[in-house]
């Protein structure tokens, strides 16, 4: 069988008395687009950073591209490619310089670090921009030369920790075309982002990320659907009833409810979803609306942490 | 070698901004000569006699080596914020060379400040009264004295690099660092007990043992380590280093921490 690119196993770290990963796992095969989406110190940096070398974990283990991030840290850096909000270019330094030297550091010979450099420029569309400072490109075009400087050597695993955080939406758009490319020519990435359409945008998988572990897994069809939070459905036995109960429970419950009526169902998201349950039955009761089915549907990625 | 790559980073960023490099390292401490020894070096007179420009370059060029540790602990800091450091720990190069081509660009630096300043000092009047040798001798202690100051920049540098008002701190403490020590008035001028504080502190040595050597005016110190000062200023930053290289280091590896 094929060596994932990305394993965890139950990996835990945590800085004083905030707990950042606690039993995080997570299995990614070679070659696809990985997302970890989840809110802000859900954990999805810190565990970048354990697979990039950079912290070491408090228990738990974790390989990249077949090797062990603590006990094999060298094999692991010389298959990797880091960027994003933990990696960073020199801001007095040309874009060129910028790669040049990022390209003596992974060991190339001077003249091929210098046609590497000139051939990302191109490739990540900033061919015109190579000799200016950093300091005057644009935040799409720096971390476009992040990305380019994490893949000078084509890595057999690319981390990208919240590529796109902080850019304009035509920023953005640049560099998921990057991102893409990259994909494209066969690396496995891994990428962390608050956001959902993010990862539905560029990943193939993606793991929910919440409190330090991953609560729910699959393709980004299958999340997004269920992205809303808990639903209430219920199916009633009368067909006529449909109208007048979806328009009681869209008063009551303040929210859109979604129609079948082939199926004789109502479905209506809700917050507090014991309180709207109790609240569902007593409404329905009181029109003398009778109900076939009543149930709570729960996202999957809280169906999963449940257990 | 990796280590030498990121030297050249550094001597591309002077390449890169030579209005910043004449400003920062060349012109602040020529206008503080200046300052010194002709707007208050009227009033100085050297206790047990000579010249107070003479008495003043050795202290300036001591100085010059105080002011590179704000410099260490800028670009120290700076790069660890903002994720360079990172970078480079996620690449297959030799973990020494993040530090190692630091202190050499450092030490280059610091190399080329003290020839302009030294330039200057001509230029005023001062010159070595010893010999080549010994003037050499006397960069030397001063370049020790930097490498010294190298590691505690490190030091500083990678612990304080969350809080840039810390790194700002440590720039405002390195006047007061020169005030309490002897590079622009003479330890014998001092109250007692403030005498005693700048006696050891190691800038004394390294501005008395440098004095020495070029033949410039002490100050009239009669003390146990002012007489031994180049033996002082050897055995201070041996001292200084053999705390702040491992603590540096150290610091470097708890950055996976």
């Amino acid at each position: 069988m094929e060596t994932p690119a990305i394993v965890c196993e139950d990996l835990g770290k945590r800085y004083g008395t905030v707990t950042a990963l606690n039993g995080f796992g997570l299995v990614a095969p070679q070659g696809a687009v990985y997302g970890l989406l989840g809110p802000n110190g859900a954990g999805k940096t810190t565990a970048v950073r354990v697979l990039a070398t950079l912290l070491r974990p408090d228990s738990g283990r974790a390989e990249v591209a077949g090797f062990d991030v603590t006990s094999q840290p060298a094999q692991v850096r010389a298959r990797i490619g880091l960027a994003g909000q933990n990696a960073a270019v020199d801001e007095i330094l040309s874009g060129r310089q910028n790669l040049v030297m990022f390209g003596r550091l992974c060991h190339l010979p001077a003249d091929v670090a210098r046609r590497r450099a000139d051939e990302l420029l191109g490739q990540f569309g900033l061919a015109d921009a190579g000799s200016k400072p950093v300091r005057q490109y644009s935040g799409g075009m720096r971390r476009r030369l992040d990305l380019a400087a994490s893949f000078i050597v084509a890595p057999r695993v690319l981390f990208l920790d919240e590529p796109t955080a902080g850019l304009d939406p035509h920023g953005r758009n640049e560099v998921w075309e990057s991102i893409r490319a990259l994909a494209a020519s066969g690396t496995t990435v891994l990428l962390t982002t608050q956001y959902l359409e993010e990862a539905d945008q560029l990943a193939d998988a993606i793991s929910v990320v919440a409190a330090g572990r991953v609560i729910a897994a699959g393709r980004p069809d299958e999340l997004k659907s269920l992205a809303g939070g808990d639903r209430i459905d219920v199916v009633l036995r009368e067909a006529r009833d449909l109208i007048p109960a979806a328009r009681l429970l869209q008063v009551q419950l303040g929210a859109e409810v979604s129609l079948d009526h082939d199926t004789r169902g109502l479905s209506v998201p809700v917050t507090d979803r014991i309180a709207a349950l109790a609240h569902v039955i007593r409404s329905l009761q009181d029109e003398d609306i009778t109900a076939e089915d009543i149930t709570v549907r729960r996202p999957p990625w809280m169906r999963r942490s449940c257990t | 070698m990796d280590a030498w790559v990121i030297t050249r980073r550094d001597l591309a960023h002077w390449a890169r901004q030579p209005g910043a490099v004449i400003a920062s390292t060349l012109l602040f401490p020529v206008m503080i000569v200046l300052m010194f020894g002709y707007l208050l070096g009227g009033a100085m007179t050297v206790p047990g006699g000579g010249d107070y420009r003479d008495f003043l370059m050795p202290g300036m060029f001591a100085m010059t080596m105080v002011f590179g540790i704000g410099a260490t602990v800028a670009a120290v800091s700076a790069d660890a914020a903002r994720g360079v450091t990172d970078r480079f720990r996620s690449m297959p190069m030799a973990a020494s060379a993040v530090v190692v081509g630091r202190a050499a660009a450092d030490m280059l630096n610091s190399a080329a400040a003290l020839a302009v300043l030294a330039g200057c000092g001509l230029a005023v009047g001062w010159h070595p009264h010893h010999g080549m040798a010994r003037a050499l001798g006397a960069f030397g202690l001063l370049l020790l004295l930097r490498f010294a100051f190298v590691w505690i920049g490190i030091y500083l540098g990678l612990t304080f690099y969350p809080n840039p008002e810390a790194v700002t701190a440590v720039r405002t403490l390195e006047f007061p660092i020169g005030f309490l020590g002897n590079p622009f008035v003479a330890i014998s001028t001092m109250p007692a007990w403030l005498g005693a504080i700048a006696l050891w502190n190691p800038l004394s040595s390294t501005v008395s043992a440098a004095r020495q050597l070029f033949g410039d005016p002490i100050g009239a110190d009669p003390s146990w380590i002012t007489s031994h000062a180049v033996l002082m200023a050897v055995a201070w930053p041996l001292l200084l280093i053999a705390v702040f290289f491992p603590l540096s280091l150290r610091r470097y590896q708890r950055l996976s921490h």
